[in-house]
């Protein structure tokens, strides 16, 4: 009974075709439906959480993704410039930086901007400000080390030819590297609004007034109200999908291009 | 008074002569070249032969100042581009580049290679960018090409576009640094053509080349090199049909026969 390798990769998809079907089969006929849809799909409590989902939580969400995207990218660009930069030290502060910020979990660096700075310096940030900071420098170490990588992949026959044109280092960098680079670095840059956007939610650490809930801890303190079950926070997922889903599929459209671009040379 | 004589693109405006005495570069312990001396004068066109890694992109790189040298003196017409006080740029300007790997950037048009250092170097308007680029285009016989990406051109053309981007910044010297040899070889000719008439023109040359009949017909002078030094030097046909010197000789048997082997072994 000899099967070619084709057969055999047949047979085995088969096999884990049929195993995937009764893991749902199982997983329906088990599960409490009743009981879960009362608890965690249950219409009306749904529908007791708009507008304010959508008005206050997922507006927030986005407003503090944005900021921090926008406090990385500014740090993000001066720490890959100071990485390359002709200069040891500022090489040696980049590296030390990304270092830290891309080791320490995000959670850390809120509780030390949020209780850590106030008490070294007495000094007490707006909630947007440390959010948008702490944001920033977690997403900027990931950001420094995208855009170095992408400036890399530009071939230095790029530079060399603006060079031989009469351009100036900053005019080449400007006119001819950075946009092949900022090409390269999109399908990373929009993984990492993904991340930011799931990372705002840490802001509940900061004690926030209800204006300022986002997704998460709107989902949240929904479920602490009498009988609400589990459903605010589905729902607050789904919300959150509503923001990466998109974003995923931008990044892979990204990548495609990116790759088409590529195979044409 | 006569204006006519200044199209632009239709011939070199001044060729420049460039005189290399002394040149020594080296890579940490690598000596590269160790004490090249040349001159070119204005309109004439030199080639530079020799075998893989013996320093002739370097040196090529060393004029236009992609590479620094740590010794020696470069001048294009009266200007020693070696001095440290040099505008680095301002030379630039002056000395046309052309890359085995063409170099376009291929985030921009044809027409936009051709143009943009035109506008941000030269400060030229849109449309003066534009009619110098354009008259250049039809130079290398690529005018209809002037929108598409330079990924949809072959090799030979995208070639040819990186040749008119380098005249349509008005060069007083060119420097091309083994143009054909990453071609098809159906394409090398059209690129040929074209130097063999840039040449016709008047245009100072600096040619780095393995195509031998293109040095002896078109080379004022033939410069053999081979392990940093120039070995031997003289008019094209010379160099190339009666070499004086032994190496000069084994690499253009070489070069010549590339089929033969030199001795069978089993
Ligand atoms: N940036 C560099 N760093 C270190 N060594 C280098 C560098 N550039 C060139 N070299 C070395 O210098 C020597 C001469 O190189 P060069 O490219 O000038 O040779 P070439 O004559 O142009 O050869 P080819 O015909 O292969 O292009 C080689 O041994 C090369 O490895
Ligand atoms: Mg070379």
């Amino acid at each position: 009974m000899a099967m070619t390798a084709r057969e055999r990769a047949k047979v085995s998809r088969g096999v884990q075709y049929g195993l995937l079907v009764v893991i749902v089969i199982a997983l329906v006929f088990i599960a409490d439906w009743n009981t879960l849809i009362s608890r965690a799909l249950n219409p009306s409590v749904m529908a007791q959480q708009f507008p304010e989902i959508i008005t206050v939580a997922l507006k927030n969400t986005l407003i503090y993704t944005a900021l921090g995207f926008v406090a990385g990218m500014s740090g993000g660009i001066l720490l890959a410039l100071m990485r390359l930069s002709s200069v040891a030290p500022y090489r040696w502060i980049a590296t030390l930086y990304i270092e830290l910020f891309r080791g320490v979990p995000a959670l850390l660096v809120f509780l030390a901007l949020g209780f850590g700075v106030p008490l070294a310096f007495q000094v007490r940030f707006n909630n947007l400000v440390t959010v948008m900071l702490a944001l920033g420098l977690v997403s900027a170490a990931y950001i420094a080390e995208s855009l170095r990588a992408g400036l890399q992949a530009v071939p230095k026959g790029q530079y060399e030819a603006a060079r031989s044109l009469g351009m100036s280092h900053s005019r080449a960098m400007i006119t001819i590297v950075i946009p092949q680079a900022l090409r390269i670095v999109l399908p990373p840059l929009t993984n990492e609004v993904i991340l930011l956007a799931k990372d705002s939610s840490l802001v509940y650490l900061l004690g926030m007034t209800v204006s300022q809930y986002e997704l998460t801890k709107f989902g949240r303190e929904a479920i602490s109200g009498s009988g609400a079950g589990l459903t605010p926070l589905v729902l607050a997922g789904v919300c959150y999908l509503v923001i990466t889903v998109p974003l995923g599929l931008l990044a892979r459209y990204f990548e495609q291009r990116a790759d088409a671009r590529s195979a044409r040379h | 008074m006569n204006n006519t004589a200044s199209v632009p693109g239709a011939t070199a405006s001044h060729p420049a002569s460039v005189s290399i005495d002394g040149l020594h570069k080296s890579y940490g312990s690598l000596d590269v070249l160790k004490g090249i001396s040349l001159e070119v004068g204005p309109g004439e066109v030199v080639c530079l032969i020799g075998p893989s890694g013996s320093g002739k992109s370097t040196l090529l790189r060393c004029v236009n100042l992609l590479e620094t040298p740590q010794q020696g003196v470069i001048r294009i017409g009266d200007v020693e581009v070696t001095d440290p006080e040099v505008d680095i740029d301002a030379v630039r300007r002056r000395v046309g580049m052309v890359f085995q790997q063409f170099n376009l950037f291929p985030n921009m048009s044809v027409l936009g290679n051709l143009t943009v250092a035109q506008r941000k170097v030269l400060g030229r308007s849109e449309a003066e960018a534009r009619k110098t680029a354009m008259l250049n285009l039809e130079r290398v016989g690529l005018a209809e090409k002037a929108e598409n990406a330079p990924a949809q051109l072959s090799g030979g053309q995208q070639q040819r576009v990186a040749i008119a981007r380098a005249l349509s910044m008005d060069p007083e010297l060119m420097l091309f640094d083994e143009p054909t040899s990453a071609l098809d070889p159906e394409t090398v000719g059209d690129v040929l053509a074209i130097m063999r008439d840039l040449a016709k023109e008047g245009m100072t040359m600096l040619v780095v080349t393995h195509e031998m009949a293109f040095a002896r017909d078109v080379a004022d002078r033939v410069v053999f090199m081979d392990g940093g030094v120039v070995v031997e030097e003289g008019p094209a046909r010379e160099v190339v049909g009666a070499p004086q010197h032994k190496r000069t000789q084994a690499f253009l048997s070489r070069v010549l026969n590339p089929t033969q082997v030199d001795a069978p072994e089993d």
